[in-house]
């Protein structure tokens, strides 16, 4: 009860965080997201790369689920359980690189259009409209039909591709942030424009941003996994979700397991980011509670 | 027994002990703490209090358009023409509901459907309660429009086409379609400006006239009180802490808490004269204060006041408070100011 | 109304402009020539050359794009490099199974996601809620090509019931669409509950329940219609997703649609036809959201007052 009573004084942050503690599903999808990244990053430790992850075994070839490889093996006798967990380096990695780069470039172009307004602000937002009438996914396609397809050069243009989304986002919230009270109020002191952005706008729009973030990292990973379905993506034998699946269409009969694992990881990923997303939206606008 | 006894007098409607809470993330709202209303047929009875103080919950309470969850109504009795509401089917209530009992919403700015012309919201409930076509409702909704002043040629207009005022005759054009004997109004003037607060005021007093429809007013508004009501229900914290005629309430009030609501009012004929306003904010409804809720923001405030809930004191029949100070009855004159 | 259709059709102009500069732009980057591409690996040096002047490919871009866009407009949006037919040709061959298969598929998501998040959102926090959430949250989850491999597996390879490919029969449109619709009627369906939440709520909700009209009409009549805005809104998008999503569909169940066509002319690097699709694309997209903007002025008598302006 005391508890509760003084979360309401404390910053922004806080309260969201508050929020969001007793959320229990955003919680279970903080909790999947952590350990996706420690599975991630320690994976060299629980498999080895070059030993185990893409290291052909025809002898092995196509084995069901077993106490030696719980996921069974592949097509060239590789542990599927392997490649699984070291899948999640390139999704996970392409995840939060292209979110970056979407984040940081949407939001400063975002910014300056909503701060400045006028013909910046036109600008802007008729080359955003061009953006946004490609699908990512498309534009993601044609930049790496050109750029080719590394994992760098995917986390960038699928970076590249979600900078409008974010360009909106922090452009709308700024334009509401703009007209409160207390920006007229900096003003008055004589704040100079680039602390007005830095100090007061931005920090107001970190609820929206942060919701749009973990949205926009689902649908990056899932247009890793698109692409390299597709063949446009990550090539063998590098181990990627989505080209494990594509290998996995011609052993559908008889070796259904391999298009199971991959996808499972896909989805948990996924809904990962959508509990975490949901839940930071309610934790960051109660009333729709 | 006592309670048939008073089921047989002519009150149309009787709320005893009511309690309602609302359970949200942050605690339990208790918006209304055992209170008891009497409004007779043909009367208006004023229910007045600051904001927070639960008047809108009573009203909702009574139509059983409680939001659940959050809220719930946790004990008491509503009685309507002697039947109590409470124990009512959802399908009963829905009878009750727009045909014998109406209410005049808040705000009339957010109270009608955008999406629809304000004849067909009209006509809505003319159908729903009486056995003629669509055709003949929407006719007799125009007429309800005419009757608040709105011409016929405007009834087919949305509501984002009307003023806040025009909202507001809708509204209550709405809440009298299928002629109810008891209306609740709840601040039927306040969102509204003078000029329009007057008129509508004065189209009020007229329906009552015509009509001699029950209302319960609920008001912050003394004013409004003073222009319409005959009874007087001072509502603090969920709870009535005194209750009378129009004169009783205005001209020999007792607790401290009505009291401090006519001194807050500022004074037309000397204004030198300083306004009072009554010290503290309302208790918070999630942490209500022991004893008398009233007891941290009154300046009689005794020992005995922070411990145990006064008791009923009657000055007359009709005119009752809750206050230590009349403990047994005794009025302390000497500690409070008679008008 | 109309002068707004009409604006709205001529703001599209400088979008397809500005959309096929774009694409033009960096798929001039792209390696290899396609003055090679089209004559073989045999093919002398003289020989391509005499090809890339004909075709125009040693003009600066801007020059290329100019030309482009002067046939385009009579429209001639120039040949593939691969088959030598007019892209006009190839595209209108592929368009009706895209269309078909979006329609159909848009059709069955909302024909199931609008009751189920209408019947979620008044029931909130009841079983029916918290189960129809979950799935759909699974559902917004899955990847699209995932379901359709899984749709294969469970239907084609595992049960026999139906084909895995194919676009012959009604038959083979089941798999296509059941996928397609899927995730767009998981997002339409938590979008519907999430307005119909918010809608309940409002005040002109409690003056229809206070007229003692029955649930089923509150909820119809009163609630409905005004959650639809945003239902709608997503709805425009997820039909935008489908046709987005089709690259992939498409290629699952060899659907021989704009989806598929446009995967392989990008695989191809076959500009004038990789151009074709993504223009076709968004023209789809803004005639969807035109429609969704037409949808909002019959819904909402406030927005139908703007569009009157």
């Amino acid at each position: 009860m005391q508890n509760k009573k003084r979360y309401r004084g404390q910053s922004q942050v806080y309260q969201i965080w508050y929020r969001f503690r007793h959320n229990k599903s955003a919680m279970l999808g903080l909790v999947i997201i952590s350990l996706l990244i420690l599975i991630a990053v320690f994976a060299d430790v629980l498999f080895s790369y070059d030993g185990i992850a893409i290291k052909q075994n025809i002898m092995e070839r196509l084995q069901a689920p077993s106490a030696a490889h719980p996921m069974g093996t592949d097509d060239y006798g590789r542990d599927i359980l392997a490649r699984v967990v070291h899948g999640s380096r390139i999704s996970l990695g392409i995840g939060f690189g292209g979110v970056a780069i979407a984040l940081f470039g949407g939001t400063i172009i975002g910014a300056i259009a909503g701060f400045y307004g006028g013909k910046v602000d036109m600008v802007v937002m008729r080359v955003t409209d061009i953006f946004m009438a490609i699908p990512n996914i498309l534009m993601a396609m044609i930049i790496v039909a050109v750029a080719g397809t590394s994992a760098v050069t995917i986390a960038i243009s699928l970076g590249i591709a979600a900078i409008p989304t974010f360009t909106r986002v922090a452009r709308g919230a700024v334009l509401t942030v703009r007209e409160m009270e207390y920006i007229e109020s900096a003003r008055a002191i004589g704040a100079k424009n680039s602390t007005i952005i830095s100090k007061h706008i931005l920090p107001n729009c970190f609820a929206p941003l942060l919701v749009q973030t973990t949205l926009s990292m689902a649908i990056i990973i899932l247009s890793v996994s698109g692409l390299s379905y597709l063949g446009m993506g990550i090539k063998a034998p590098i181990p990627e979700w989505g080209s494990m699946l594509s290998a996995s269409r011609a052993y559908l009969q008889g070796n259904s397991y391999m298009a199971i694992f991959p996808g499972l990881a896909i989805m948990l990923t996924i809904l990962a980011l959508n509990l975490l997303g949901d839940g930071l939206r309610d934790a960051s606008d109660p009333k729709l509670k | 027994m006592r309670e048939k006894e008073m089921l047989q007098t002519d009150n149309i409607l009787e709320i005893r002990d009511l309690f309602v809470e609302y359970r949200t993330f942050d605690g339990t709202v208790k918006a209304v703490n055992g209170l008891d209303l009497s409004l007779k047929a043909g009367m208006t009875l004023g229910l007045v209090g600051e904001t927070g103080a639960g008047k809108t919950t009573a009203g909702l309470a009574v139509m059983q358009l409680i939001q659940q969850p959050p809220g719930i109504i946790r004990g008491g009795s509503i009685y309507f023409n002697g039947e109590n509401l409470l124990k009512k089917s959802d399908r009963q209530m829905r009878a009750v509901r727009g045909s014998r009992i109406s209410m005049i919403f808040q705000d009339p700015m957010t109270s009608l459907n955008p999406v629809h012309s304000v004849q067909d919201q009209i006509a809505e409930v003319i159908g729903e309660h009486e056995k003629i076509k669509k055709s003949e409702a929407v006719i007799k909704a125009q007429e309800l429009l005419e009757m608040v002043g709105i011409p016929a040629a405007r009834s087919k207009e949305y509501p984002h086409q009307f003023s806040g005022g025009m909202k507001q005759r809708v509204v209550i054009a709405m809440a009298l379609a299928a002629n109810p004997n008891l209306l609740i109004a709840d601040e039927p003037t306040t969102a509204l400006d003078v000029t329009i607060q007057a008129q509508v005021l004065e189209m009020i007093k007229e329906l009552r006239r015509k009509y001699s429809t029950a209302m319960l007013i609920i008001t912050h508004d003394l004013g409004v009180v003073a222009e319409v009501c005959d009874a007087v229900s001072v509502i603090y914290a969920g709870h009535i802490v005194e209750h009378g005629t129009l004169e009783d309430v205005f001209d020999h009030n007792l607790h401290p808490y009505t009291q401090g609501l006519f001194d807050s009012l500022p004074n037309l004929q000397d204004r030198k004269v300083k306004l009072k306003p009554i010290k503290g904010l309302m208790p918070d409804p999630t942490d209500l204060p022991k004893g008398c809720v009233f007891h941290p923001r009154c300046k009689y405030s005794m020992p005995i006041c922070e411990t145990e809930k006064p008791a009923r004191a009657h000055r007359t029949d009709g005119h009752y408070v809750e206050c230590h100070l009349y403990d047994g009855g005794d009025v302390k004159k000497s500690k409070v100011r008679t008008t | 109304m109309w002068k707004f259709v009409l604006k709205r059709l001529l703001a599209l102009i400088p979008v397809l402009f500005g959309v096929t500069l774009l694409v033009f732009l960096i798929l001039s980057f792209a390696p290899g020539d396609p003055a090679r591409t089209i004559l073989g690996a045999e093919a002398t040096e003289e020989q391509i050359n005499h090809l890339r002047e004909e075709m125009g490919l040693n003009d600066n871009v801007f020059v290329q794009y100019a030309r482009y866009i002067i046939k385009g407009v009579s429209g001639d949006l120039g040949t593939s490099y691969k088959t030598r037919l007019p892209v006009v040709t190839e595209i209108v061959s592929r368009f009706p199974y895209t269309l078909r298969l979006v329609v159909v598929g848009m059709i069955i998501a909302i024909i199931i996601a609008l009751p189920l998040g209408v019947i979620a959102g008044v029931k909130q926090n009841s079983l029916f809620d918290r189960l129809s959430m979950v799935l759909s949250l699974l559902g917004i989850s899955l990847p699209t090509f995932w379901v359709g491999l899984l749709c294969i597996l469970l239907f084609s390879v595992t049960l026999g019931w139906l084909p895995s490919g194919g676009n012959d029969s009604l038959k083979d449109m089941i798999l296509p669409t059941l996928t397609i619709s899927l995730c767009s009627l998981a997002g339409i369906a938590r979008t519907t509950r999430s307005s119909m939440l918010e809608v309940i709520r409002a005040d002109y909700i409690r003056t229809a329940r206070g007229k003692g009209i029955s649930q089923a009409k509150v909820v119809i009549r009163h609630a409905l219609q005004n959650a639809m805005i945003p239902t709608l809104t997503v709805a425009g998008l997820q039909i935008c997703n489908m046709i987005a999503g089709t690259v992939l569909v498409e290629n699952i169940f060899s659907w021989p649609g704009i989806g598929r066509l446009l995967v392989t002319s990008i695989q191809e690097r076959d500009i004038p036809l990789v151009l074709g699709c993504i223009i076709v694309f968004t023209i789809c997209f803004t005639i969807i959201n035109l429609v969704v903007d037409i949808l909002y002025g019959v819904i909402d008598p406030r927005i139908k007052a703007q569009y009157k302006k």
